[in-house]
């Protein structure tokens, strides 16, 4: 509860000083719109900022879903296997050396207009702190548990789904914490490159038309649905993942 | 086992001459640090960074209980109890893992979890747990060193008459202990192994009797003067 308290007090502490900014230095409504009409551009243009507003949504839940399982899957193969670490991670630590937004422009030409290329991208983006941050908590394994379930007869593959898989899951829910923040991130450069729909797309169109007022009212949108992704992911995470901790 | 051990090249122990006697207790004493643990680990076959030089005559699949219980904290305290099975792919006997805790005393417990539990009933499912896996070689390393004195005087009763009749080696630091539950009792000391005598009668015994308190004294005086 006290944690709703601080962020409504933050929104308002945020919304004063927009406030004042706009009073104490009269800058033009095209430069900064003042809050009270972004929040009537909200509401009159509800309709047009949901319908994009689902859509980018809709990329970002998907590259979630499938940025996590396939993080799950590799850190366990990179795990298990000496050869796929010796290999695989200089490329995975080389891959983050390239700006990912530079890749944007190259999806769009591999997949086209439509959501894959920003599916995609928001995968890319979360790939890498899903996959390290597992990978990290499950090498770090209490050796006692290992010794004790090799006493009692275990295989390497039993205990790697018994034990460093289940004791590793709160390293994985803070990899997905991470990604349920990087993942909008994603899907809206992908939206900013190429596409007809998402609130990315809905930001540039405003900017273009000099519509200031909408294009804070996407952000703020965008801004919203990603504070409420974070917070969703965590209660899940809390009630699932955590209960190795 | 017969032979010397070392972790990188550092000596632990060398010589050493250890034959459990089957079917009873053999409590091995000793300073710390002089190999007790690595002696254990050698026999679970779980001395990975151990080069060990010698005849060591495997004992085949063991159960072990040590200082701390292990248990992992997102199970159950029956899933804890059957872990060895699912482990093995085995099919889990619910029903025997719930007498198991019942004759621990934790059949109110079965489905909380760890966290939830004193460390003594923390330590009787590790016990039940150890009875699941039904080894006939058991080997305890200092199992109650961590509970209070009339839990550890009540675990060590529990645990002679629940493991009577198995081969099993204690690694213990307290000589009352060995001599309330040794049936052989060793000392290892960095030159080899000291037998001292240990009471004939029947295990776990009574505190105050006279050959545990004789046995005792006896032992603290050999602990104290290194031989
Ligand atoms: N992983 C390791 N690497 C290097 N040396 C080790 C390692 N584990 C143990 N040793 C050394 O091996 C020796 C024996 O250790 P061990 O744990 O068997 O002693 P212990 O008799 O069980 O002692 P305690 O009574 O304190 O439990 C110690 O001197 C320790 O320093
Ligand atoms: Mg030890």
């Amino acid at each position: 509860m006290t944690g709703w308290r601080a962020g409504i007090a933050a929104t308002c502490l945020v919304l004063v000083l927009w406030q004042t900014v706009i009073w104490t230095t009269g800058v033009a409504r095209f430069i900064l719109p003042p809050p009270a009409l972004v929040a009537q551009t909200i509401w009159e243009n509800r309709a047009l900022l949901a319908e994009h507003a689902v859509i980018t949504m809709a990329e970002v839940l998907i590259g979630l879903a499938l940025g996590a399982a396939l993080g799950f899957v590799s850190a366990i193969a990179l795990v298990a296997s000496p050869t796929a670490r010796a290999l695989v991670r200089p490329i995975l630590v080389f891959s983050q050396a390239v700006p990912v937004f530079a890749l944007a422009p190259i999806l769009t030409l591999w997949l086209g207009f439509g959501l894959w290329s920003k599916i995609t991208m928001a995968l890319i983006i979360i790939y890498f702190p899903v996959t390290s941050s597992f990978f990290d908590a499950l090498m770090r394994t209490n050796h006692d548990w290992v010794g004790l379930a090799k006493v009692m007869g275990a295989n390497p593959a039993r205990i790697m789904w018994y034990i460093r898989v289940p004791a590793a899951l709160p390293g994985f829910a803070s990899g997905l914490r991470l990604a349920a923040v990087y993942a909008p991130i994603g899907a809206i450069i992908g939206e900013w490159v190429g596409a007809s729909k998402g609130l990315g797309y809905l930001m540039l169109l405003a900017n273009g038309r000099a519509k200031t007022d909408l294009m804070f009212a996407a952000l703020i949108v965008l801004a919203v649905l990603t504070i409420l992704l974070h917070a969703a992911v965590n209660k899940l995470c809390e009630k699932t993942l955590d209960c190795a901790e | 086992m017969t032979g010397s051990a070392a972790i990188d090249g550092t000596p632990i122990f060398s010589h050493l001459d250890l034959t459990l006697t089957p079917d009873s207790w053999t409590c091995l004493l000793g300073a710390s640090g002089v190999g007790k643990s690595t002696v254990l680990r050698l026999f679970a076959g779980l001395a990975d960074g151990v080069t060990f030089d010698g005849v060591l005559c495997a004992p085949g699949r063991v159960a072990m209980l040590a200082q701390r219980d292990f248990l992992m904290p997102w199970l159950s305290v029956l899933d804890n109890v059957i872990l060895g099975a699912r482990l093995r792919g085995e099919h889990p006997d619910r029903t025997l893992a719930r007498d198991r805790l019942a004759q621990v005393g934790l059949a109110d417990h079965v489905d909380k979890l760890p966290l939830s539990l004193s460390g003594g009933q923390r330590q009787r499912v590790a016990l039940a747990r150890t009875l699941m896996e039904d080894c006939a070689v058991v080997l305890l390393d200092e199992p109650f060193s961590a509970l209070d004195a009339l839990t550890r005087a009540q675990m060590q009763e529990l645990t002679a008459e629940l493991l009577r009749g198995r081969t099993v080696l204690l690694v213990t630091h307290d000589p009352n202990e060995a001599a309330r539950l040794g049936q052989t009792i060793l000392i290892m000391t960095p030159s080899g192994l000291v037998e001292v005598t240990a009471p004939s009668t029947p295990i776990p015994r009574d505190i105050h009797a006279t050959d545990v308190l004789r046995a005792q004294t006896d032992l603290f005086d050999h602990l104290r003067r290194p031989i």
